[in-house]
Order: C-alpha cells, then structure tokens, then sequence
C-alpha cells in the first residue's frame, strides 16, 4: 500500500490572503479500506476558506470516515490529505453520550478545550444562543441545545475551519433550520471553512455552497443546483432528493405554514434573482398559487 | 502494640486517598472489569516472584503493567469481544497463579494475597504503596483535564491536539500500579471494590467531576476507618471488613438520596 499523507503543506504565502480564499483542506484520491471493505474510492475534495462544503450520501457511504480522515483521526489507505499551515480545526463530533456517572455541567465541559479562558466561553455560548444553559447539567440538555453545546466547544479553538458530523442530529425540525442557519452566520462571522455531513437533504441545500454526493465514491458535486438535477443524485435519493430540491428552489422566496399555506409572498420584479420554472415544474401542484 | 495499627492506618488512608479520583475514572470509563482482570493477574506475579527469587512487589508491578499494556491492546482491537477476553484473562491468570503457587516450597499465606492483610504490613511494604501512591497521585494531577477530556469525548480531544493513545496506556498503567501496590492492603480479589464503591457513593452527590473525586476520597478513608475499627475490636477479617463498611455507606448514601 502507498501511504503519501502530508498533514501539513506550506500555505500558499505568495497569494495575498485578501482577495483569494485560502485553500484550507485537499482531499487528493483518497482511498480507504478497513479489512476487505473499501470503504472510500479515489475521493478527492478541495475546501476553502468561507466556504461550506456538505457531504450527503445514504448511509455507510463513508461520510463519516472522509471526515475522520480530513481530521487526521484516521490515516487513508492511500492518496493525499493536504492541510494548510497551522489550520485551527473545531470539530463537532456525531454524537457526546456522556456517561451518567460523570457529573459535568456546560461550563466545565467547555474548559476542557486546551486554553479556554472564561470570557471566550461565555462568549461562545453566546454566539451559538446557549448562555441560559451554561451552568446545565450536560447530560439534562435537549438534543439541539446539546448540538449548540458542541459548536460552542468547536469555536473556542478559534477555528479555520469548522467541521461538523450531522449537526442536527436529534434536533426537531425547527431546530434544524435554525442550526443550519447559526452554522451560516457563524461562517460569516469567523469567515472560515465549513465541512459537514448531513441528512437533512431539504434543509442543507440552501444552507450549502457546494455539495458532495458520496457513496463510496464522489457520484457528484458542485452547487446545489447542479447536484439536484444530476442524474447520479436523483438515483441516489429518488422521490425524496427530488422533493428536497423542489424544497431547496422555492425556499427563496416564500414560507409555507404547516398546513400548506403560503404565508409571505414577496413582490415579483426585476431585482428577484432566482429561477422559477424548476419549482413549477417540480411541485404541479403549487403551481395555481404562485405560478405565474 | 500500636505500630502495627498506625503502620496499617497510615496504608489505608493512603490508598483510599488515591483510590478516589483513580475510581472515579474507572466508573466513567466503565473499566471495572479491567480494573479485576488487572488485580486477578497480580496472584501471578506473587507467584513468579517467589518461583523466581525476585523481588516480589518489583514482580508484581512488572505482570500488573504487562497486563495492562495487553489490555490497551486488546481494548483498541473493537473486534473482540471485550468482556468474554477479560473474564477468560482475569480467570485463567489467577488459576495459573495458584497452580504456580503450589510448586513452591514456601509455605504462603495465601489468604492474605486473596482477602489482604493490612495489619501485617511491614515497613518495607508501607514505602512501597507511599512510592506508588505518589507517584499516581502526581500523574493523576497533572494530567487531570486531559484524562477528562479523553474520557468525555476521545476523538474531539485528539481532534484538539491531546495525544489520546498516550493517555489511554497512562491510565492503564496507573491502575496497574496501585492494584500492585494495594494487593498486601484489601487483596486481589477485593481492590476493584475499593475503587469504585467510594466512587459510586460520591457521585449521589458530587456537582463536578471534582467532587466527585475528592468525595471519594473521602468515603474511602472513611471505609478503610471504619473497617479498621470493626477489626479492632470484634477481630473481623480486616480486608472484607473495608468494603463491607464501603457498601454499606454507599447504601446509606443512596437511601438518603432517594428519599430526598
């Protein structure tokens, strides 16, 4: 087996950091096996600063182990793992099951991060909008304040780059939507590099730059909308990735109540940008009230 | 008269005062199983000292740590099933042990190793545990938040530059040395209790880890005060006698909690 791994490679100090984003993490024909499985195949990935880069895939696609593997917990069988220099990473893992025997509240599970000064946690609960819970027992969290928990735990290394395994695992869908868009402002607000897993098809597709669709291999990427109408997405997730997408283009530019009701409609002119026509078309039977 | 009692007193509190935070990572971790594994083998390591003309704490330490170090092995291969190898492990090396122990021309007391024998601890012996409950003292402490954050979540404190394998064979050997050094003191087959019942009674009230350590402490001197009383004085066998006073504070323990 040929095992190239560089973990750290001299950052590009020639371009100026201003006006192009640095490349923070390459990912070069990744290959891994565990026993006889092959579990990844020549998977390559490029990830830049400000850049939110989600892996969807069904389950066993790899997902979680091309995570490992751009973190360094795991060494690829073979290809290349490129990081830039000195890159911060805060990592949310899938899950915390913290055992009930250890009595942990939020603040003393946050000073477990190397170096967190008292003021950086308090502002990292803040930031994510859990200050209410930060004298908490750990174990008494519901699922999304524990996900917040996590983000704040990640932010207090001072991230590049943030990597995040299922964020909204255990979460209802009002939290999803919420954690998805906490994640955005989050990279605007540390304008750094976002890697994370996902299931939430609808959800992610407008909370995302680019896309990897993977199973086993990279079957596609690019931007959202490339991915949805690929022909290897729609095989992958059928009816459902279908209705996602439809989901993700008509999410512009209305709401709808739980009932079905479109609930704000902006006014259509000249400064609308999005495209209409794949929302009509994928959803018939919307189109008598807002189609035109 | 009184040397022996102070000799045995300073030993046990020695011990129960590092007993707690080392206990309390053992019931976190869920290593009460490796924590007997480790105290069954140390039967064999008195059986190859005195085979061997070594010296026998040297021996027992030595095995206690090969053990340990199979055992971090063993836990970092998920493919085996980890409780059937640890209870054939433990087993097989006390039996191997007390069959060693019967070539040897020595006559032991063999009750002691089994049930400990704190009041026949020697001042040899007393060096040998204040060396090794230092020196695990000193570990513990120093590299308390890390072996937190390890037991919290390994991979998002490896993730923030720990070196977790590092910490995973620290643990271990640490359980190992004072399994080695505590075995005169409650004996094999009573060490893992000393670990995790004064743990078990410190968590009903313990808010921070910290506590919870430090309480376990405390109910462990408390076990080794009391156990040491009722063998003064109605001529119990002075090992049992510590866990039996250790359980029946942490039944007390966890009645007031629930009736709370």
């Amino acid at each position: 087996m040929d095992i190239s791994t560089t973990t750290t490679v001299p950052a590009d100090t020639a371009t100026s950091a201003n006006c192009i984003p640095q490349a923070l993490l390459h990912l070069h024909a990744v290959d891994y096996h565990a026993g006889n499985r092959h579990i990844l195949n020549k998977v390559n990935l490029h990830l830049q600063q400000g850049q939110i880069l989600t892996l969807i895939g069904p389950n066993g696609a790899g997902k979680t182990t091309l995570v490992k593997i751009a973190l360094g917990l795991l060494t690829p069988t073979s290809g290349t793992v490129n990081r830039s220099a000195d890159l911060r990473i805060g990592y949310m893992p899938q899950k915390l099951q913290v055992e009930t025997t250890l009595p942990l509240s939020v603040e003393r599970f946050l000073q477990l991060a190397p170096r967190a000064a008292p003021a950086d946690i308090a502002g990292a609960l803040l930031e994510v909008g859990a200050a209410h819970v930060r004298h908490s027992r750990l174990q008494s969290l519901s699922g999304g304040e524990m996900q917040r928990v996590l983000l704040a735990r990640a932010l207090l290394g001072k991230p590049d780059l943030l990597v995040l395994d299922e964020p909204t695992q255990g979460v209802d869908l009002k939290g999803q939507a919420d954690l998805y868009s906490l994640i955005t402002r989050l990279r605007d607000s540390h304008n750094c590099g976002v890697l994370m897993v996902s299931h939430d098809l609808h959800l992610v597709m407008s909370a995302t730059d680019e896309v990897i669709c993977l199973n086993q291999h990279v079957c596609c990427h690019g931007h959202p909308e490339q991915v949805g109408n690929d022909p290897a997405y729609l095989e992958l997730f059928g009816q459902a990735g279908a209705r996602a997408m439809a989901v993700y283009t008509h999410h512009h530019y209305h709401e709808h109540t739980l009932a079905g009701e479109v609930v704000a409609e902006h006014v259509h002119d000249d400064s609308c940008q999005h495209e209409h026509a794949p929302h009509v078309l994928a959803n018939p039977q919307l189109r008598g009230k807002d189609g035109q | 008269m009184t040397d022996f009692l102070l000799r045995a007193v300073v030993a046990g509190l020695l011990l129960a005062l590092v007993a707690g935070p080392l206990g309390c990572f053992i019931v976190w971790r869920r290593m009460a199983y490796f924590g007997d594994t480790l105290s069954h083998s140390a039967l064999l390591g008195i059986a190859l000292g005195l085979l061997l003309n070594l010296n026998m704490q040297l021996t027992v330490i030595f095995i206690c740590c090969m053990v340990a170090l199979l055992l971090v092995l063993m836990e970092t291969r998920k493919s085996l099933a980890t409780d059937t190898l640890l209870g054939i492990l433990a087993h097989s090396s006390l039996a191997v042990g007390l069959v060693l122990l019967s070539f040897t021309k020595t006559q032991i007391d063999l009750q002691a190793y089994l049930f400990g024998d704190l009041l026949t601890v020697t001042n040899v012996e007393l060096l040998w545990l204040l060396g090794g409950c230092a020196l695990v003292m000193v570990v513990l402490l120093s590299n308390w938040n890390a072996l937190l954050s390890f037991t919290v979540q390994p991979e998002l404190a490896q993730v923030e530059g720990l070196n977790v394998a590092r910490l995973r064979v620290l643990l271990m050997l640490i359980i190992a040395v004072v399994v080695a050094v505590a075995m005169k003191i409650v004996g094999v087959l009573l060490i893992t209790s000393l670990l995790i019942i004064p743990a078990a009674t410190a968590r009903l009230f313990a808010r921070s880890p910290e506590q919870m350590a430090f309480g376990a402490s405390l109910s462990g001197c408390m076990a080794v005060a009391g156990g040491l009383t009722a063998s003064w004085f109605w001529d119990t066998p002075t090992g049992p006698s510590i866990v039996v006073v250790a359980a029946a504070l942490f039944a007390v323990s966890a009645l007031l909690k629930g009736r709370q």
